[in-house]
């Protein structure tokens, strides 16, 4: 456990991806598909570190998302874990499956591609990301502050699940640090 | 038309397709629909493969794919790792699967006993004209490449008599199960009623995972 903020005023507050596997759990959101991502590492390796889920890798975002709705429909709650750029080979299966027939499934997004990226793929296809969850008519939201994670997270799964629509976070640079611009020829 | 001959460069291995004969897919599908007696869920794969299995008489476990084009795999994959003590059949055709050819390496890699995938191979997008796939004339074998994706007793069936053979493996036996069936080009004897919602919630409470005092 590293608490990432705090003072000597105020207990420490967990890190982002503590309070995020803390939201799956209070809401039974066990089975996690992903493909992985950088900023994701803490969540992955939490969701594995942890037998209450079942958590491994997906060889597309599309698999995932089929994947976690038939969990949905035999009664196990799931979520996808991924990156901006994977979110944007979604809105066939999205539109499709989730939404066509009213499927809870859950969207943990990494946002790339904004406040500092060093990708121009990444800066482009990032622009596509929310008009395609509009489109879709899609509930989402975009988490940037510690204190409002747990909030955000608890209160959004409880709304998928109890409207039985598919919803996604947006986990901003400004909550995860995001992915520095360490050095130029880095892709 | 789909293609009828015998596809190229498959010969030579004890389970090529080289000699498989040409099945019916509606036959087949009253074939699995007759030994389905444990309320075993079956996810059938867009466009005609979920139209003959729906043709064969719906079951409340059985779920129709409209669209998400190439994944019955996956969605069986979640069905089976939700409910381990259920048996699930995904129904995927060859062109569905040549588009989520990923999904036979993550099946193998969550190794479910429960899951049996069979493979419809037409060599064709029937639905949509039936243009060749490019597997056909690449030569690609959908077993072999299942069996490089790790899951080892992935086979086409002969016949139908091997085919209920290898379905009595399929219920009795731990998996995955990985089934090839080669097709004739006949069409497919129904049509699905395409209503989502109406199928998840018959779907849901097939598997009890949903109870509702609604009739339905």
């Amino acid at each position: 456990m590293t608490p990432s903020a705090g003072s000597a005023d105020a207990p420490p507050r967990a890190a982002w991806h503590e309070t995020v596997v803390e939201a799956f759990k209070a809401n039974e959101v066990r089975l996690i598909p992903y493909v992985p991502d950088n900023v994701l590492k803490p969540l992955i390796a939490a969701v594995h570190a942890d037998p209450f889920f079942t958590a491994f890798p997906a060889a597309r975002e599309e698999e995932a998302v089929g994947i976690v709705a038939g969990g949905c429909m035999a009664g196990v709650r799931g979520a996808v874990l991924m990156q901006t750029s994977g979110f944007a080979t979604l809105a066939n299966v999205l539109a499709s499956l989730p939404c066509a027939f009213q499927i809870p499934v859950l969207l943990v997004v990494s946002e790339r591609g904004t406040l500092g990226e060093f990708n121009l793929g990444q800066a482009m296809v990032w622009r596509t990301m929310r008009p395609v969850l509009e489109a879709l008519g899609m509930e989402h939201h975009t988490i940037t502050r510690l204190d409002e994670c747990g909030f955000v997270c608890d209160r959004a799964i409880k709304q998928a699940v109890a409207t039985q629509q598919p919803a996604a976070l947006i986990l901003s640079p400004l909550l995860t640090g995001g992915k520095a611009p360490a050095r130029q020829a880095d892709a | 038309m789909s293609v009828s001959t015998a596809v190229p460069g498959t010969g030579g291995t004890a389970t090529g397709a080289h000699n498989a004969r040409r099945m019916h897919r509606a036959d087949l599908m009253r074939r699995l629909s007759a030994r389905l007696t444990r309320g075993e869920a079956v996810v059938g794969g867009i466009g005609n493969t979920n139209f003959d299995l729906w043709a064969a008489g719906h079951r409340p476990q059985n779920f129709y794919m409209l669209g998400s084009m190439g994944l019955a795999v996956p969605i069986a994959l979640g069905v089976a790792l939700a409910q381990p003590g259920r048996r699930v059949f995904a129904l995927e055709g060859d062109g569905s699967l040549l588009m989520q050819l990923g999904c036979l390496a993550t099946v193998a890699s969550q190794a479910p006993r429960n899951l049996a995938i069979l493979v419809f191979d037409n060599g064709a997008y029937q639905i949509t004209g039936g243009q060749p796939t490019p597997a056909v004339a690449a030569g690609a074998d959908f077993m072999a490449v299942a069996r490089g994706c790790g899951l080892a007793g992935a086979a086409w069936a002969a016949d139908e008599a091997e085919f209920e053979r290898m379905l009595n493996h399929c219920l009795a036996a731990d998996g995955p199960h990985v089934v090839g069936l080669k097709l004739d080009d006949r069409p497919p004897a129904g049509q699905t009623e395409r209503d989502p919602a109406q199928i998840r919630d018959r779907f849901m409470r097939g598997l009890g995972a949903k109870r509702s005092a609604l009739p339905g």
